[in-house]
């Protein structure tokens, strides 16, 4: 099987967010920039397929600045055979633009499967991988937690509200990893070395604004200051008296 | 002419608690910007519309069809699309559900068009600006659209139901062919069925500090008596198997905005604060006096959790009951 994996390069979830100068993008000095923790499921769910059929690549594709590399040379690292970095230091807010230079790269590259990650924890769009199935017209799942793939034919499960749908699906095929999906391996020392030795490419590219442009980014409102209403069971009364008569929400 | 095309979600036959939403920022947008609102349901036969004009609907769109009683991913958005050649649209909203987050970016593919996902705000001065939460939540972006059109999925629970009688036109539309290569097969449901915290608008969630899965308990009996409440948990519980990860609340579970949200033993992780902080009352219950979740609380009691809730709850039971 020959399988892509789309990674994003995110700051650290941990991280404190400063806004920048500018009032449109966050600090960066100092922030601890992580492999996305979606991406994870999804290399983690390629390594697997690839074991499981006993031969076939894993690819794996990042778009963004030479920093990325760093991200990729950890998808080497616990097991992907080699890496691509689409590189630019332009970013987009609007998930087409950035679906559409990924789908560039993937279309006609013969891939059995394409995995994403369900969102980047950045910016949270859970988009871009169902968007590069509509443009390369392959079937998609997104947000699985439960893949099964046989005789050219899927299988996957993905979490709604109060229920689980279950999806078929021809291959080649996109799907986007939930947590659950499986449980993402460490690389080890052995193939942290030899990630370094493993092929990336580097290619450069464009990327537009696609019709939307940041106006302000902010932290969001505080919270008006709450209050300690009390200590132990005899602060119930007040709690309620509080949440009927101030909240209005009993 | 900006009219809005409203996409509105049915669940085996019955529309959801979230269309009113969808619909009642469509009216708002449209309002705004001069034009009307068209609302587009997707199902199986015979689902009732006759209450869409309360919120706001010009228009209404049904495409009925047997195998549209589940969402099917490639039926759905070219029926989307093709509404959305035949009309004058400025924006094609929908709630951020697990069905909009996969059906909107599909509709924005297809229309090679501006993609805002899981937005809190939607502003009109000649043009569209939204706000959405990024970064899991610890910043707000503000982002101008020049629509082409656009599509919009709105965060649930944010935008709250306002009524805005029409006497809405309904017309029926045969589904639009096309090849499926991704079907929806079945929808499996939870043994017990029980409200999910994404759609409820009461919420009382559990952490570690009910020490055992046992004491969840504790949780659902206060869930019950608060009448519609869904029982929520921090990710440590479902690491340890307490509770099913369609449970968990936070980053890496369901982001939430209910009127209430109550965390019992959940000490407030940054990572749990990005699933709930937009909720709008929140309280907490905590021994620690110093737990972060009392930081964004809007109500809290320091006390073992153990001797709080029962006596919560019996004394919600009381109200309830008066
Ligand atoms: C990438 C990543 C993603 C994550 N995603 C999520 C997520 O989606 N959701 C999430 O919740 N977490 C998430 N976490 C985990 C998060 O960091 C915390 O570990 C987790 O939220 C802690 O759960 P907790 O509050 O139940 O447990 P603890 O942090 O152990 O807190 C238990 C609390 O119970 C209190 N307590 C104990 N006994 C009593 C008593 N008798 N009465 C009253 N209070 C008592 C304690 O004072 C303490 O504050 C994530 C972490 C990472 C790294
Ligand atoms: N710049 C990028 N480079 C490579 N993959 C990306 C990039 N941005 C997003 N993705 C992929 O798309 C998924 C969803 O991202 P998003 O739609 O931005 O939430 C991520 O988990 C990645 O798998």
């Amino acid at each position: 099987m020959k399988i892509a994996v789309c990674i994003k390069r995110v700051p650290d979830t941990e991280t404190r967010i400063k806004i920048g100068a500018d009032g449109k993008s966050i600090v960066e000095d100092g922030v601890k920039f992580v492999l996305n923790p979606y991406d994870e499921y999804a290399i983690e769910e390629a390594l697997q397929l690839k074991e499981k059929s006993g031969d076939g690549e894993v690819v794996a594709i990042a778009m963004g600045s030479a920093a990325s590399q760093e991200t990729i040379r950890g998808a080497l690292a616990m097991g992907a055979d080699r890496g691509i970095l689409l590189q630019t230091d332009a970013v987009s807010v609007n998930p087409v633009t950035v679906a559409k230079v990924l789908a560039a790269e993937l279309d006609g590259a013969g891939y059995d499967l394409i995995l994403f990650g369900k969102y980047a924890v950045d910016d949270s769009s859970q988009a871009v991988g169902t968007i590069v199935s509509e443009l390369l017209s392959l079937p998609s799942v997104s947000a699985i937690g439960h893949l099964e793939l046989a005789d050219g034919k899927g299988t996957a499960e993905r979490e709604i509200e109060g229920g689980v749908e279950v999806v078929e699906f021809s291959l080649p095929a996109v799907v986007t990893a939930d947590k659950g999906l499986n449980e993402p391996r460490y690389p080890a020392l052995r193939g942290i070395m030899m990630a370094k030795k493993k092929p990336l490419e580097v290619k450069p590219v464009e990327l537009g604004d696609g019709g939307m442009t940041v106006i302000q980014l902010a932290l969001p409102p505080e919270r008006p200051e709450g209050r300690i209403v009390g200590e132990g069971p005899d602060a119930v009364p007040a709690l309620i008296e509080a949440l009927r008569t101030e909240a209005k929400v009993l | 002419m900006a009219n809005v095309l409203a996409v509105l979600e049915q669940r085996a036959g019955a529309l959801k608690q979230v269309s009113q939403e969808v619909l009642t920022a469509a009216r708002s947008l449209a309002d705004a910007s001069g034009g009307s609102v068209d609302a587009l349901v997707l199902g199986p036969a015979a689902i009732d519309v006759s209450e869409l004009g309360t919120h706001g609907a010009d228009r209404v769109i049904v495409v009925e069809g047997d195998d549209l009683s589940l969402y099917q991913p490639e039926i759905y958005a070219a029926a989307v699309v093709g509404q959305t050649q035949s009309g004058d649209y400025v924006a094609v909203m929908m709630s951020a559900t697990a069905m909009g987050k996969d059906l909107g970016p599909r509709v924005a593919a297809r229309l090679d068009c501006p993609l805002a996902v899981d937005v809190t705000g939607v502003e009109w001065s000649d043009g569209i600006t939204i706000s959405r939460p990024v970064y899991s939540g610890k910043a707000i972006c503000r982002i101008s659209i020049t629509p082409s059109p656009c599509v919009i999925s709105l965060r649930p629970n944010v935008f709250t139901p306002r009524e805005n009688p029409r006497d809405p036109s309904t017309e029926k539309v045969a589904p639009p062919k096309v090849e499926v290569r991704a079907r929806t097969l079945e929808i499996k449901e939870p043994e017990k069925a029980h409200l999910d915290v994404a759609e409820a608008s009461v919420i009382v969630s559990g952490g570690r500090g009910l020490k055992e899965a046992e004491n969840f308990t504790l949780v659902e009996d206060l869930a019950e008596a608060l009448g519609n409440a869904a029982v929520g948990a921090s990710r440590a519980v479902v690491d340890a198997g307490w509770r099913s990860h369609a449970d968990q609340v936070g980053q890496t579970g369901k982001t939430v905005s209910p009127q209430l949200y109550i965390a019992i033993g959940i000490s407030g992780a940054i990572q749990h604060l990005a699933g709930m902080r937009t909720s709008k009352v929140i309280v907490a219950i905590n021994k620690d006096r110093d737990a972060p979740i009392f930081k964004i609380a809007d109500y809290g009691i320091v006390g073992d959790l153990f001797e709080i809730v029962p006596r919560l709850t019996q004394e919600i039971k009381n109200l309830r009951g008066a």
